[in-house]
């Protein structure tokens, strides 16, 4: 008998953090709570036929990237001004040290693939390997966007 | 990507491990007095879409605490009706993940669904309410079970059955031990009255939730007299 997964709400207490940090640095705190909810009502759509030794991280982390993207598409076709969402999240994101606040400006100006690999490795913590599979790449090219995505913000914090 | 490339981002790395951006860790707003911490703004967010999940019946499982004379309640219902009533000794973990596997992993934890079950045991408890007119979901007991629990839910507030008569109503005579087994079994006790059957003597026999749980309840409903 294959084990199914835990029940939702122990799997929502467990991910909850790591898929709210991901969010807050790939979208930004105003647009995080809808993606979050939007991730998470995928996830249960799919949960029942999850097994028990998924990687549970790996597989809502996919979820909450392409919820990102999403985000993004959506935001660019309301074509806001870009000076004025960044002057939102840069309000909302008041950070103690400025070195800080430079550097999570920068990931969220990285092209989509290369903030998801740098946020997927640093904040969701997963290995090569659950990068590609999350952004749907080899794990070659997953590397290749992750180191360009570090030289891009070397650059713009040693600026 | 050279070796030295690679070092040379080792002091990114660590900012980028150390601080997930502003709105992402409650310790960078420290200064912001009135904005949550954020494990309290994950874990709020998480709050809200439990309470989403259940109020769009996208989940199979919804469950709450209740405080009860008797301690801290655990309810859990389906669409179909309340599916289990937990006493405060079992594991919530081992209730939710028998529920997980019996009915469906879809579960979380949303108290609106299950008012209607609250009020009504509040009114049971406070001597208000006599029946329970709430509807029920038997997905957790086989086809024996179902029998005996259907003949012990006939039992009226205040009356008492044995096992034996209990055994012999639900269609097997000989089987007292195993009525016993199944009210044993009970996932919906008090609501389903197991606690009206007693052994044959008069004595209180068993009961899932202890014996002064029983005891307590046929006091209430005055099958017994207190004898303190």
């Amino acid at each position: 008998m294959s084990a199914g997964p835990p029940p939702f709400q122990r799997f929502l207490d467990a991910q909850r953090d790591v898929v709210w940090r991901f969010l807050v640095s790939t979208v930004g705190s105003s647009e995080a709570e809808d993606c979050f909810q939007e991730t998470f009502i995928a996830a249960l759509r799919a949960y029942p036929r999850l097994r028990a030794d998924s990687n549970m991280r790996a597989w809502v982390l996919t979820i909450a990237h392409r919820k990102a993207l999403d985000s993004h598409r959506a935001r660019a076709r309301r074509a806001l001004p870009v000076a004025e969402l960044a002057a939102a999240d840069a309000r909302i994101a008041q950070s103690p040290t400025a070195r800080d606040e430079t550097l999570w400006e920068a990931v969220g100006e990285l092209p989509a693939r290369q903030r998801s690999a740098v946020v997927l490795r640093y904040v969701g913590d997963l290995p090569h390997r659950d990068i590609a599979s999350a952004i749907g790449c080899s794990e070659e090219a997953a590397q290749r966007s992750l180191h360009e995505g570090l030289t891009k913000l070397r650059k713009v914090v040693e600026a | 990507m050279t070796e030295h490339s690679t070092r040379e981002h080792t002091s990114i790395e660590r900012a980028l491990r150390d601080g997930a951006p502003a709105g992402a860790n409650g310790d960078h707003l420290a200064g912001d007095v009135g904005e949550p911490a954020v494990g309290g703004r994950a874990a709020e967010a998480a709050r809200r879409l439990s309470e989403r999940i259940a109020a769009q019946g996208l989940a199979d499982v919804s469950y709450a605490s209740v405080d009860s004379p008797l301690g801290t309640l655990l309810l859990a219902g389906t669409k179909r009706g309340l599916v289990r009533l937990a006493f405060p000794e079992e594991s919530v973990d081992s209730v939710l993940e028998r529920l997980a596997r019996k009915v469906s992993p879809r579960i979380v934890e949303a108290p609106a669904p299950l008012d209607a079950v609250r009020r009504e045991l509040e009114e049971y408890f406070e001597g208000r309410r006599e029946r329970f007119e709430l509807p029920l979901d038997w997905t957790l007991v086989g086809p024996f079970g179902r029998r005996v629990l259907g003949v012990t839910s006939q039992i009226p507030y205040g009356g008492v059955l044995s096992y034996g008569e209990v055994a012999a109503d639900a269609g097997s005579p000989r089987a007292s031990r195993a009525a016993g087994n199944a009210l044993g079994a009970n996932p919906i006790p008090i609501v389903v009255p197991c606690h009206r059957v007693l052994r044959s003597g008069g004595s209180l026999g068993g009961y899932g939730g202890g014996p002064r749980r029983k005891r307590w309840l046929l006091e209430l409903e005055g099958a017994i007299r207190g004898d303190r």
